[in-house]
C-alpha cells in the first residue's frame, strides 16, 4: 500500500455527533494551521439538527492557497459510531482512519488501502481526566493533540490559541492543555511516522484573517450606519443580524449606554422587511436579512419598495431549495426569486460577495447605494460564504468617506424651492428623483408613498400615459444603476483564447482552480467574475470576446445562464452551463470535468481552436 | 385621483396654539360613497389634531389596503403618509417610529385589514407597544372588494347580500387588551362627541393604543339585519364610564363632581378624568374589561368609550433602550467607529 503523502495539501474530515462539543476543538485545529501561516479552509456539513445527528467538518489545507472545496478526503477523525463504516468506506485509497479504539473496530473493517490509527480516547479520558463533564468535551481536545504530533503542527500554536481563548478564564486553559498533551502523547508513542501528510509552516498568509461571512455582513451593516434591522430567523442568515446587535452592543453605546440601533425579531419575514422598509422610508438605514424561504415571502413588499421606491437593503443567505429543502446545506439557487421578486414588472439589484471582506464591503457600502438609487438592494450570500471560516485579506475602511445618502431635500432646500417638486419628478434625467423625509418642513415636502399608480406628484393615477412614464423612468434608473453597482472583475489570461468563464460568489474560490488546472492541460480560458446585477456593459464585451462562455453557478437550471440571457439578449448557444447543486460547494474537480467534456463534445472546429488557442 | 381643496382660507377661522386653523388638518378630498363611516372618521382625526395643535408635519400617517386605508389621503395633507400593501401596515409603522422615535404616528387600517390578512402584524404590534395610535375603521365587510363578509362580522349579522355569517366573529379590543395593549377604546363614527376626545387620549398615549371604531360600510353592509349598520349600533350602544381629556396644556376644570371621578394622568402629562357611575367599568383592570366585553356581547350590546387603559407600560424605545435622539438622524460620527476600531475588531479573527 502507498500512502498518501503530502506537505500542506490534503482534505481531512472530522466526523462527530451534533451537539458533542466538537465544533470547538475542530476550530482549533483549523486555527492553528491558518496560524501556521497555511491557506485552509474548513467546511461545517452539518445537519438540520441540535443534537445528536452526525456532523461533519471537513478541513482542507493548501498550500497553493486553493480555498474552495476538494472533494474527498484522505485523513478522517471518525468519532462518530452512527457513521464509522460510511466515513471508513469513503476514505480516500492511502488514506488515515483515526478513531477511538476504546472498543476494537469490527472485523469487517478490513480495507487494506488505508492506515488505521487507532487512540483509545475514551479509555484515556476516563483515566486522566476526573471531572465527568470535562471527559466528553475534552475528547475531542485529545484527538487535536494526536493531530498535532501526526501532522507536525506546531504544539505552542494550539496551546497559545487556548490560552487566548480562555484569558479570561485561564482555569479552563489548564484541563484543556493537558488533554492536548495526553493526545499528543499518545499519539508519539505508539504512532511514530505513521502518517505522511504534514503541515509545515508558510509565508503564503500575512495580513490575512479567517471569518465567516455572517459576522463581516453585521459588522459590514455597522460601518454602514445601519440603524434598524427587522429579522425572522431563519439558517443560515440568523448568524447575520445576531452579529450586528452584538456589534451593536458593543460599537454603537452612547454615553447613557443606550444603543444607537434598533433590532426587531419579527412575526415573520413580511414583517421583517416591512420594519426595515418603514425605517428606510422614514430616513433610517434599515435592513433584513433571510434566506431562501423568507425571500419567497418578502416578494409583495419588494414589489411595493420597487414602485414606491423606498430604499432598503436585503441579505439572503441562500441554502438549499426548493420549499424546506435542505436547510443546512448550501447553493445559489435564490437569483431568479430574488432579482424578479414581485408580481408585475419588477427587477432588483442584486450584488454578490465572494469572500468575507467582501462581504463587509458590499454590505457596508449597499446602504449607500439603496439610498442613491431608492430601491432595494439584495446581497447574495451563501451558506458555504455566511457559515463556514474563510481567509480572506481584512476589510478596510477609508475615514474620511462620509455617507451618500442620495437624493433627499432637507429643510432648507424645500424652503428655497418652496416646496415646488414632485416626489416622482425626474428632473436630472437619470430616472432618480428626490424624496423627503417625514418632519424635514411644516409645509412643504409631504407626501403619500403609496403602491398603487401615482404622477410625479405621488397623487393617486389610473391615467395610462401617466403610469407608463413611470415604468418607463423604473426601466431608466436601472440603466442608471448599472453605473453605481461594483464592476466585474476580469481576467484575460489569452486575448485569443475563444473561451471564457463567468462564475460569482462562492463559486470563485473553485473556478480559479479549475483555471488554473486547465491550464496546466493547455486550456486557457479567460475569466470574469460578476458581482452585481444589472450587468455592467464589460460583462457583454466580454462574452461577446470569446466563442464560448462557461457560466458556473451553484444550482440546477443554471439560473445565472439564463438572467444573462434574458438581460444581455446573448446567444443562448454560446452560453454553457458548468452546475453542481447537491448542496455541497462546488469543487474544481467539477468544473474541470464539465468544461473539458463539454469541448471534448463541441464540433471539430471549435475543438481546433482548442488546439490553436493553447500553442 | 387625489381631489385637491381650494387653497382659499378664511380670514377669521378660528386658529389653535400653533396659529393654525382646521382647514390646516385638512387633506384631499375623499373619494369614498356619500355617508360612508370612514368620512366621518377621517373628520374626527382632524379635528382631534387640531385640537391638540399637533404639528402636522410631525405626525406620520400609516395604512394597508382598503376603503378605510385610503382615508389618510383625505386628512393631514402636510403630513407624510404610507399606503402600504393589504394587512402588513404596523410593520411599516413599526419601522418608521424606530427610525424617529419623535413624530406621532397614526395607522388607519380596516376590519379586513387587521382581522383577517394582517391578524399577525396586529398582535405583534401590540406586543411590542409600539408608541402609535392604531385606528380600525370596522364596517364588518370588505367595503373595497364589494362587501364579503369579514372576521369582524357579527355570526348571524346579514349584510346586503343577504346570507346571515355563519362564522364566530372576532372582537379586536377583546384581544388587544389580552395582547398587552394599554390603551384600548371602541367608539362609532357616527358619534363625534365621544370620538373626539378618545382619539386625542390616544394620541396623548405613550405607547400603543387601539380606537376601534365601527364604521357602517352604507353601500354594501347597512341594513338593519347588519350589527355593524347606523341603525343598530344606535340602537345598542352603550358607553363606558363618561370622561373627559385634558390636554396637557389646559388648565383642570373638570365638570364632574369630586370623588366621582379618577383622574388617570397621561404620559405627556395630559389627564382622563374618568366619571365613574356606580356599574360602570373598571377600565384600569384587564380582567374587569374584558369581563365587561364579554358581558356586552351575551347582552347584544355593543360596549363603548375607553375599554381599558395603562400608563405604565413602556414603550418599543423604552423595552429596546434605544438612543433618545432619533435613529435617522444619527450621521457617520454616530454610527461608525472608524477605521482604528475596525482594525482591532478584525485583529480578533487571526
Ligand atoms: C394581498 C392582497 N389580497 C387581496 C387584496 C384585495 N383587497 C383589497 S381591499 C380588501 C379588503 C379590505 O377590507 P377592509 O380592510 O375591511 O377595508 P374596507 O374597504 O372595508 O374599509 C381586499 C381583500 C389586496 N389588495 N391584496
Ligand atoms: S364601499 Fe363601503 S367602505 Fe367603501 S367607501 Fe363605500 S361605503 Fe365606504
Ligand atoms: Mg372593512
Amino acid at each position: 500500500m502507498t500512502k498518501l503523502e503530502a506537505t500542506n495539501d490534503f482534505v481531512i474530515r472530522f466526523a462527530n455527533v451534533n451537539g458533542s462539543g466538537s465544533a470547538s476543538a475542530n476550530n482549533l485545529f483549523a486555527k492553528a494551521i491558518f496560524r501556521m501561516g497555511i491557506p485552509v479552509s474548513p467546511k461545517n456539513i452539518f445537519p438540520s439538527n441540535i443534537q445528536g445527528l452526525p456532523t461533519w467538518y471537513e478541513v482542507r489545507v493548501s498550500g497553493d492557497g486553493y480555498l474552495g472545496r476538494r472533494g474527498g478526503y484522505d485523513f478522517i477523525v471518525a468519532v462518530n459510531g452512527q457513521t464509522m463504516r460510511k466515513d471508513y468506506d469513503d476514505l480516500l485509497p492511502g488514506g488515515y482512519f483515526l478513531y477511538d479504539s476504546t472498543r476494537p473496530l469490527p472485523e469487517n473493517y478490513d480495507r487494506k488501502d488505508v492506515t488505521l490509527i487507532d487512540i483509545p480516547l475514551t479509555e484515556i479520558c476516563n483515566r486522566e481526566i476526573s471531572n465527568p463533564k470535562l471527559r466528553l468535551l475534552l475528547k475531542n481536545i485529545v484527538y487535536v493533540g494526536a493531530l498535532a504530533y501526526l501532522l507536525d503542527i506546531e504544539f505552542s500554536v494550539l496551546t497559545d490559541s487556548l490560552k487566548k481563548q480562555f484569558a479570561k478564564k485561564p482555569k479552563l486553559a489548564e484541563p484543556n492543555i493537558h488533554a492536548l498533551e495526553l493526545g499528543f502523547n499518545y499519539a508519539r508513542e505508539n504512532h511514530t511516522e505513521s502518517c505522511c501528510l504534514k503541515v509545515k509552516r508558510s509565508k503564503k498568509l500575512s495580513d490575512h484573517i479567517i471569518m465567516d461571512g455572517n459576522s463581516a455582513t453585521g459588522l459590514g451593516a455597522i460601518y454602514g450606519g445601519a440603524t434598524v434591522a427587522g429579522w425572522y430567523p431563519i439558517t443560515p442568515s440568523t448568524s447575520v443580524v445576531e452579529a450586528f446587535s452584538k456589534f451593536a452592543n458593543k460599537y454603537r453605546q452612547d454615553d447613557k449606554g443606550r444603543v444607537k440601533a434598533a433590532v426587531i425579531q419579527a412575526e415573520d419575514e413580511l414583517a421583517a422587511l416591512g420594519i426595515a422598509m418603514g425605517a428606510c422610508w422614514n430616513g433610517a438605514r434599515g435592513f433584513t436579512a433571510t434566506s431562501g424561504p423568507g425571500i419567497s415571502l418578502m416578494n409583495e413588499f419588494l414589489g411595493l419598495a420597487y414602485f414606491a421606491e423606498i430604499p432598503v437593503v436585503l441579505i439572503d443567505v441562500q441554502r438549499t431549495g426548493p420549499s424546506t429543502g435542505m436547510p443546512t446545506r448550501t447553493q445559489q439557487s435564490d437569483l431568479f426569486i430574488s432579482a424578479y421578486a414581485s408580481h408585475g414588472d419588477t427587477k432588483h439589484i442584486l450584488l454578490f460577495p465572494h469572500d468575507p471582506e467582501e462581504c463587509f464591503t458590499m454590505t457596508a457600502n449597499s446602504f449607500d447605494l439603496a439610498d442613491q438609487l431608492q430601491t432595494p438592494i439584495i446581497i447574495m450570500s451563501d451558506l458555504d460564504l455566511g457559515m463556514n471560516d474563510h481567509v480572506c485579506s481584512p476589510p478596510q475602511w477609508d475615514d474620511n468617506l462620509q455617507y451618500n445618502r442620495g437624493k433627499v431635500l432637507n429643510e432648507k432646500q424645500l424652503e428655497e424651492i418652496k416646496g415646488n417638486w414632485g416626489r416622482y419628478h425626474d428632473i436630472d434625467g437619470d430616472g432618480i428623483c428626490y424624496r423627503t423625509i417625514p418632519g424635514t418642513h411644516p409645509e412643504y415636502g409631504s407626501y403619500f408613498t403609496r403602491g398603487s399608480s401615482h404622477d410625479q406628484k405621488a397623487a393617486y393615477t389610473e391615467d395610462s400615459d401617466k403610469y407608463v412614464e413611470s415604468m418607463v423612468r423604473l426601466e431608466k434608473k436601472w440603466l442608471t444603476a448599472k453605473k453605481y453597482v461594483p464592476a466585474p472583475v476580469v481576467q484575460i489570461h489569452d486575448k485569443k483564447s475563444p473561451w471564457g468563464i463567468i462564475f460569482f460568489g462562492t463559486s470563485t474560490y473553485s473556478a480559479h482552480e479549475a483555471m488554473d488546472r486547465l491550464t496546466e492541460k493547455n486550456i486557457r480560458v479567460n475569466s470574469l467574475r460578476l458581482r452585481a446585477l444589472p450587468f455592467h456593459d464589460e460583462v457583454g464585451e466580454f462574452i461577446d470576446k470569446h466563442e464560448t462562455v462557461f457560466v458556473i453557478e451553484q444550482n440546477r437550471d443554471g439560473q445565472m445562464r439564463k438572467i444573462l440571457i434574458n438581460e444581455g439578449d446573448f446567444d443562448p448557444h454560446k452560453l454553457i452551463s458548468v452546475l453542481n447543486y447537491d448542496g455541497l460547494p462546488i469543487t474544481a474537480g467539477q468544473i474541470c470535468k464539465q468544461i473539458e467534456e463539454a469541448l471534448e463534445a463541441m464540433s471539430p472546429p471549435a475543438k481546433k481552436a482548442v488546439q490553436g488557442g493553447t500553442k | 385621483m387625489t381631489y385637491r381643496r381650494p387653497t382659499f382660507r378664511h380670514p377669521n377661522l378660528p386658529k389653535n396654539d400653533l396659529g393654525y386653523t382646521k382647514r390646516d388638518y385638512e387633506g384631499g378630498i375623499s373619494t369614498l360613497c356619500a355617508g360612508c363611516g370612514h368620512d366621518s372618521i377621517s373628520n374626527a382625526i382632524i379635528q382631534a389634531c387640531y385640537e391638540m395643535a399637533l404639528e402636522p408635519h410631525k405626525v406620520a400617517k400609516m395604512s394597508g389596503i382598503g376603503c378605510s386605508s385610503k382615508t389618510p389621503a383625505y386628512f393631514l395633507g402636510k403630513s407624510h403618509g404610507f399606503n402600504s400593501v393589504h394587512g402588513r401596515m404596523p410593520s411599516i409603522a413599526t419601522g418608521a417610529n424606530l427610525a424617529n422615535r419623535d413624530l406621532t404616528y397614526i395607522g388607519v387600517s380596516g376590519d379586513g385589514d387587521t382581522a383577517s390578512i394582517g391578524m399577525g402584524q396586529f398582535a405583534h404590534v401590540i406586543r411590542r407597544n409600539i408608541d402609535m395610535t392604531y385606528i380600525v375603521m370596522n364596517n364588518g365587510c370588505y367595503g373595497l372588494t364589494k362587501g364579503q363578509d369579514s372576521a369582524t362580522a357579527d355570526r348571524g349579522s346579514k349584510s346586503k347580500k343577504g346570507a346571515p355569517n355563519p362564522f364566530e366573529s372576532i372582537d379586536l379590543c377583546e384581544l388587544a387588551i389580552q395582547l398587552g395593549a394599554g390603551f384600548v377604546a371602541r367608539s362609532f363614527s357616527g358619534d363625534k362627541q365621544q370620538l373626539v376626545p378618545l382619539l386625542k387620549a390616544a394620541l396623548a398615549h405613550k405607547g400603543f393604543s387601539l380606537i376601534d371604531v365601527i364604521s357602517p360600510c352604507v353601500t354594501f353592509n347597512n341594513p338593519d339585519t347588519s350589527t355593524k349598520s347606523y341603525q343598530y349600533v344606535r340602537d345598542h350602544s352603550e358607553a363606558t364610564a363618561t370622561f373627559d381629556f385634558i390636554p396637557l396644556r389646559m388648565e383642570i376644570t373638570t365638570t364632574y363632581d369630586k370623588g366621582t371621578t379618577t383622574p388617570i394622568t397621561m404620559h405627556d402629562g395630559s389627564i382622563i378624568n374618568l366619571y365613574k357611575s356606580d356599574d360602570s367599568v373598571d377600565v384600569t383592570s384587564r380582567r374587569a374589561a374584558i369581563d365587561a366585553l364579554e358581558e356586552h356581547r351575551e347582552q347584544n350590546q355593543i360596549l363603548t368609550g375607553i375599554l381599558y387603559i395603562s400608563e405604565e407600560m413602556r414603550d418599543t424605545h423604552e423595552i429596546l433602550q434605544t438612543c433618545d435622539t432619533p435613529l435617522n438622524t444619527l450621521t457617520e460620527e454616530d454610527l461608525c467607529p472608524g477605521s482604528t476600531t475596525l482594525a482591532a475588531i478584525v485583529d480578533q479573527y487571526r
